[in-house]
């Protein structure tokens, strides 16, 4: 089975093991019922112990498992209709990120996202996922656009980072993050971030300092990703899963830490094994939240927008 | 087995050879269309197979071999676009005067206006697409390459006003060689009148989708063309401020061949999508029915 994880392997072994026996069966016509369900509460046992106690690190190779759902597959579940809008109007359209206009549910929405590849070619194509300044520039454009017309931004988030690289830099990489979380602080409509994968650092939050922030349950979303905290603080960037213990980065620490507003659950397994259960769960959500905020008049919702980040952090005063 | 094998490539090199072999959209370039009466028949400029005008009719004046987009002008685009009978027209006789007394300027408006049987080089007026009401401008370059003079800058500024008049979208074709030459400086100036009001537009929060047709360049893509809420632009419709030519000798170089067009600016992000002509319609259809839609106020709140 392409993208099986190690620790995944006592489920494969028995899947194999359980259709075995089935196709035995069936060949055979020698009746194993009672062996086949023995198997499948061994199988669903054995699910529940891998899944219930994955580590950090588990957790992050799970967020980068390929098959997980993108986020033209999210916007594709939350939109009846949509449009997919590019360009920068300045340097470049950055395919890591993609952004237009939709119906959701009947309503308005622009819904924003980065997006990784299905593939080799598509991944190369997308950067990985990884956006330049451009990407960053034709995110902001569209959430202007949105504010014209008042209609609320959905965003996707799932990267590894902003790229890092020398294009990037000489077109000011730093400042296209900046200006966007200066703008997306005073951005006079509703916004809603999820975070799908893997939420890297400010090139998450470039995209993120949103209304409401919901995290997928194997997701992970920190100030760097693990094992380049390790390179830097032990240089040895084998150490990652260490880092993954430390740095609290996964969806429930989001929520105890008070970054998240909310976990998505995923799929037994992750998000990969039922695509579109997941993109169904997500849809719900952005739904729900996208009324709920409505509901607020604009003042209040800037204001609470405002005190959201202002009470973060956490210190000692003597 | 080994015999398979040998059936399978003998096989395999056939079908090579015969993909190698398969001519372009026949119809070779040297029979011309001498006997054919005008009107009738048209050459493709991009594979050069020759169209029945009824068949370039159906197929919205692009090529269904090459996907080349021909040059329409206003009155065709109005029909293949708005919703029949819906269209009222305005200023239709607006048009230039020569505030420059610029040698043989008022003989070539003359000679365009027969051509084309309009007063100016751009037609506007208000519409409906698909039910949807809205305001749209149509720039015809066979009118003196499209270029704005101040009869096309005091039409199009009319209509944007008329768009915030109305409180309904605004939709304009752009097709110009730029600022009319024989106005001075008061052609230039249509760029800073109708840039004034696209910006009421915008404050207005009036939805304003430019759509860029063959081809687009100097003061209007310096001014309008670039920056409606949403820029769709016609498959290879020259979008760009300085022409190939000007370019190549200022800096000496060759420049690629699909330079300035749609396709090269959606990949340098300065259009929001390409469309072809037979799915304008639509498109706008669609776009103008999310910027209709209801908001989010009274959806109602579920608890999260």
């Amino acid at each position: 089975m392409p993208g099986q994880l190690e620790f995944e392997r006592p489920i494969e072994e028995l899947t194999k093991k359980l259709d075995e026996v089935r196709a035995f069966m069936r060949q055979h016509g020698i009746d194993l019922s009672q062996e086949v369900a023995r198997l499948e509460a061994e199988l669903e046992q054995v699910r529940a112990r891998v899944y219930g106690e994955l580590t950090p690190w588990q957790r992050v190779q799970i967020a980068r498992q390929p098959g997980r759902p993108t986020t033209l597959d999210y916007i594709r579940g939350l939109c009846s209709e949509f449009i997919e809008l590019h360009g920068d109007r300045n340097f470049r359209d950055d395919p890591a990120v993609i952004g237009g206009i939709g119906l959701a549910d009947g309503r308005p929405v622009t819904v924003i996202g980065t997006q990784k590849g299905r593939d080799t070619k598509e991944n190369v194509y997308r950067n990985f996922g990884m956006a330049h300044p451009e990407g960053y520039r034709k995110a902001l454009r569209l959430m202007k656009q949105a504010e014209k017309f008042g209609r609320p931004v959905v965003l996707f988030i799932d990267t590894a980072g902003a790229y890092p690289g020398m294009s990037a830099e000489e077109r000011g990489q730093s400042e296209a993050i900046a200006r966007n979380l200066l703008e997306m602080a005073g951005l006079r409509v509703p916004t809603v971030s999820f975070v799908t994968g893997e939420g890297g650092s400010g090139g998450a939050l470039g995209l993120g300092l949103t209304d409401r922030i919901y995290v997928l349950e194997y997701a992970w979303y920190s100030v760097i990703a693990p094992e380049s905290a390790a390179a830097i603080l032990w240089k040895d960037s084998t150490q990652g899963p260490r880092a993954a213990e430390l740095m609290r980065i996964g969806a429930r620490d989001l929520v105890e830490l008070g970054v998240a507003d909310g976990m998505i659950r995923e799929p037994v397994g992750g998000a990969q094994k039922n695509p579109q259960e997941m993109v169904a769960r997500v849809a719900e959500q952005a739904l729900s939240a996208l009324r709920e905020l409505a509901q607020k008049p604009l003042e209040q919702l800037l204001a609470e927008r405002y005190d959201k980040y202002r009470q973060m952090g956490i210190y000692s005063e003597s | 087995m080994l015999k398979d094998l040998f059936y399978k490539k003998r096989h395999r090199y056939a079908t090579v050879a015969q993909t190698n072999r398969r001519p372009r959209p026949e119809i070779p370039d040297e029979v011309p269309p001498r006997d054919v009466p005008k009107g009738l028949v048209e050459k493709c400029k991009g594979c050069g197979a020759l169209l029945m005008a009824r068949e370039l009719q159906k197929h919205a004046y692009t090529c269904p071999h090459c996907n080349y987009h021909f040059p329409i002008g206003g009155p065709e685009r109005l029909e293949m676009l708005l919703d029949e009978g819906s269209f009222e027209e305005f200023d239709a006789a607006l048009s230039s005067e020569d505030p420059l007394g610029f040698p043989g300027y008022r003989e070539k408006v003359e000679k365009a206006q027969q051509a084309t049987n309009l007063a100016e080089g751009v037609v506007t007026g208000a519409g409906r697409i698909d039910g949807q009401a809205l305001v749209v401008g149509v720039m015809d370059s066979r009118f003196i390459m499209g270029s704005m003079g101040s009869a096309v800058g005091e039409k199009l500024t009319r209509a944007m006003e008329a768009a915030l008049a109305r409180q309904c979208p605004m939709v304009l074709f752009t097709a110009s060689g730029g600022a009319r030459m024989q106005e001075g400086i008061l052609s230039l100036m249509q760029m800073a009148k109708t840039s004034a009001a696209v910006n009421r537009m915008h404050e207005a929060g009036i939805l304003y989708v430019s759509v860029i047709t063959h081809p687009t360049t100097g003061g209007v893509s310096a001014s309008f063309a670039s920056v409606g809420d949403i820029i769709l632009a016609e498959p290879g419709a020259l979008f760009g401020f300085a022409g190939r030519r000007v370019i190549e000798q200022t800096i000496r170089q060759k420049l690629p061949d699909d330079f300035q067009t749609a396709e090269f600016m959606l990949q340098h992000g300065m259009i929001d999508k390409v469309v072809h002509r037979k799915q304008m319609r639509d498109t706008l259809a669609t776009i103008l029915r999310i910027h209709a839609a209801r908001g989010w106020q009274d959806a109602g709140a579920t608890g999260v």
